[in-house]
């Protein structure tokens, strides 16, 4: 069995009394394992510790709670240069003085490589990302986007133990993101050994790049696994919120009826029956409907367990229609997308429905679960 | 205040025109200087340095040669002989026989002298005195003479100042060459020292995660405010103590250690003003904080680095008061120029040339490096002033 390339047992920390009041987000009990080969993504949104945790297993912050090890050795107390990892940040990453080349090579220099050994290596990773033409420029005279690929490339160069990237894309417009991105998965591919620990706020990238999304929320994991499990079978209201555009829709309602599947009246009116096995314990708790957008589809107009709800606003995206329905009396509070060319009127009542297997319930914010 | 002064047309005008004053109130005593020190002490006697490019009127005071320089032509006996330096150029315009009718007469006229002699003294200086007798007074009479001088411009100044053969009691000459090689060999240890340990330190305040890391940078920044005088009577107290009195290591040991605070805080203000993500990345990228002081954050502050340099040379040549406290002796010969300059002053205070010519050795250096490196003394200001990219 392959020994974890990264493993991190109950690592926390909490801002400093150096660092200003609420400057470093704290976190706390932290548990995580990278397997080799294995491109697991930190996911958070704003403040939810995901570049902290990075920052600390690349030694860049001290690690006050918890353990961290990188191929079965402890790293707590090591300086990041001995660390064996190589880090990708979001921006300022290249030596500004220096040739593209040079900042290729800069790691291997330290290293004490021999020339011959470097030059091999920087043309190698300089030709993976087409940054051959470049070798001689300095960075000043690169795009952003071309910038990225270079400090892709200086910890390609390295052939590291673990890859840290500290969410690359995100100083790139919209068009050099996707590019890049698409890159760096490519690059993922031809390098199926390399393991990588990718932090975004984009769940975009990390849908489209992780093997393993780990969700992180004030300093705690919320949810961990694979991109379609945390998309399916959010743990909780918050990942349901955070993954997903637009996001789940959440109504709030009480259970009614119990057994194999859960009938649940909506408070706003209408019903839903989802595919989750209650017990009569649960008759009456108050619960939060979960479904995305796209899983609504139009009711006929005699379904008993259909949602009816006023449209406030209306979006014709081309590839679908976003219908903004009020609930709760708040305007936009939920929204349907519906398929090109449904037709929906502002102002008009809306009759939706969804597949029981699609529902999600969340009780006190938690997923009910039917093994919980 | 450049952004400001760029947008109003007047404001530039003005701000051009400031800039325009304080170049001259800077460079016209360094010109006056410069030309004096090239004249010779005449000619300063008798001009300004502004007039130097024309020719000066003097009047000298000159004796008539004596009864053992006559010859005989004839029935008549005749002194000749010159004046002035004729192949110079000089010429008289008018000359007399005392302070008070000095120029009574042209040149070219006759004049009966009081022993019964006739003397004519044409422009170029030359003179003719006649007489039927022959002369027997052994020293002729003084003759007063106003002359027209072309410019002139010598190295004698600099000879006499930098030649250390030169006869005479307060010959300025050995010493204020010696004075120059002393002065360079305080300074440039007073410059490299601080500036080692100065770069290093800022690294550390500035990149470097230790205990009481803001309570030393804190304490440090307090220690320039306190004035230099201060430090004096202990620090030589010290110096006595461990046995280095005066000498040149105390002079280096006394600028580096009174200079390192302001350098520590220029130098730490510009490191802090990197991105940390290059430091970071450095050290994640495998090297080892020497690593990443030498090959990153030392190229990348380099102008503020020799900005600083600069500036502390200069400070350091410049310096009198600590070289007279630490290293002057009076029964020693270890000199700064700055204290030669004040020397001379005191024994050929009237002697403008010299003094010319030996303040214009003490600031060459300066003045060269200042031009020579000015682009990155700039360079360097602009990043003191934060407008670092």
């Amino acid at each position: 069995m392959a020994m974890a390339k990264l493993k991190l047992t109950g690592v926390g920390t909490q801002a400093g009394p150096a660092s200003a009041p609420g400057a470093a987000p704290l976190l706390r009990d932290i548990n995580l394992e990278v397997a080799p080969g294995e491109l697991v993504v930190l996911l958070g949104p704003t403040g939810s510790g995901k570049s902290t945790l990075l920052r600390m297993i690349a030694g860049l912050e001290p690690t006050p709670e918890g353990r961290i090890e990188i191929d079965g050795i402890p790293v707590n107390d090591l300086h990041p240069s001995r660390r064996g990892v190589a880090m990708v940040s979001q921006e300022h990453a290249l030596y500004p003085h220096m040739t593209i080349y040079d900042n290729l090579a800069f790691a291997l220099s330290v290293a004490g490589k021999s020339r011959a050994e470097i030059d091999e290596a920087v043309r190698k990773s300089a030709r993976a990302l087409q940054l051959e033409p470049l070798l001689e420029k300095r960075p000043d005279a690169l795009s952003p986007g071309q910038r990225q690929r270079v400090a892709i490339g200086r910890a390609l160069v390295r052939d590291p133990k673990l890859y840290l990237l500290d969410d690359p894309l995100s100083r790139l417009d919209a068009a050099s993101r996707i590019a890049t991105r698409i890159e760096i998965a490519r690059l993922k591919e031809r390098m199926p050994d390399a393991t990588m620990l990718y932090v975004t706020h984009d769940q975009d990238e990390a849908m489209t790049l992780a093997d393993r999304i780990v969700l992180l929320a004030e300093g705690t994991v919320a949810q961990a696994g694979p991109p379609m499990e945390l998309y399916d079978n959010p743990a909780s209201e918050f990942v349901a919120r955070f993954i997903g555009t637009p996001p789940m829709n959440l109504l709030p309602g009480t259970i009614t009826g119990t057994g194999r599947q859960t009938r649940v009246a909506l408070d706003q009116g209408g019903a839903v029956i989802a595919d989750l096995a209650t017990t009569d314990a649960d008759q009456g708790n108050p619960v939060s409907v979960g479904i995305r957008p796209e899983d609504f589809t139009l009711a006929a107009a005699s379904d008993g367990s259909a949602i009816s709800r006023l449209v406030t606003h209306v979006e014709a995206l081309g590839d679908a229609t976003l219908a903004y329905l009020s609930d709760n009396g708040i305007r936009d509070a939920c929204i349907a997308k519906l398929p090109r060319g449904t037709r929906v009127v502002r102002g008009t009542n809306l009759r939706l429905q969804a597949d029981p297997a699609r529902i999600h319930l969340f009780h006190q914010g938690q997923a009910m679960r039917p093994d919980a | 205040m450049t952004r400001i002064a760029g947008r109003k047309p007047i404001l530039r005008w003005a701000m051009n025109l400031a800039v325009l004053a304080l170049g001259l109130l800077w460079a016209l005593p360094v010109l006056g200087l410069l030309v004096t020190s090239f004249r010779t002490s005449d000619e300063v006697a008798a001009s300004g340095w502004w007039q130097a490019a024309f020719p000066t009127r003097q009047t000298l005071v000159q004796r008539i040669k004596g009864a053992d320089a006559q010859r005989q032509e004839g029935q008549v006996f005749v002194i000749e002989g010159d004046l002035v330096n004729p192949e110079r150029g000089d010429r008289v315009t008018a000359w007399g026989f005392s302070s008070r009718s000095r120029d009574i007469l042209a040149p070219g006229a006759s004049a009966r002298l009081g022993n019964g002699g006739l003397i004519t003294i044409d422009a170029a200086g030359h003179y003719r005195l006649e007489k039927d007798t022959a002369f027997t007074d052994n020293r002729g009479p003084y003759v007063f003479v106003t002359i027209t001088a072309p410019p002139m411009f010598t190295l004698d100044n600099y000879r006499a100042v930098l030649s250390s053969v030169r006869p005479g009691a307060d010959a300025p000459g050995a010493s204020v060459a010696r004075a120059f090689f002393d002065t360079l060999s305080i300074t440039i240890p007073a410059t490299v020292l601080p500036l080692a340990i100065a770069t290093m330190a800022a690294y550390a305040l500035a990149w470097m995660r230790f205990r009481g890391r803001l309570l030393l940078f804190a304490a440090m920044v307090g220690l320039m405010a306190v004035p230099v005088q201060m430090a004096l009577i202990p620090l030589l107290e010290m110096h006595a103590r461990i046995g280095i009195g005066k000498s040149y290591l105390a002079l280096w040991l006394a600028h580096t250690g009174l200079s390192l605070p302001f350098a520590i805080y220029i130098l730490r203000g510009q490191m802090a003003g990197l991105s940390p993500q290059l430091v970071e990345n450095a050290r994640v990228d495998g090297a080892s904080e020497v690593q990443v002081f030498t090959r990153i954050v030392l190229p990348l502050i380099w102008p503020g680095v020799a900005a600083f340099g600069v500036l502390q040379f200069l400070w350091t040549w410049n310096d009198l008061l600590l070289a007279r406290v630490f290293l002057i002796d009076p029964a020693g010969p270890a000199d700064v120029l700055t204290n030669r300059l004040v020397g001379l002053m005191g024994a050929r205070g009237d002697d403008w040339e010299t003094l010319a010519a030996a303040t214009m050795v003490s600031i060459a250096l300066p003045l060269a490096i200042w031009f020579g490196l000015r682009p990155v003394v700039t360079r360097g200001m602009l990043l003191a002033r934060g407008k670092q990219r």
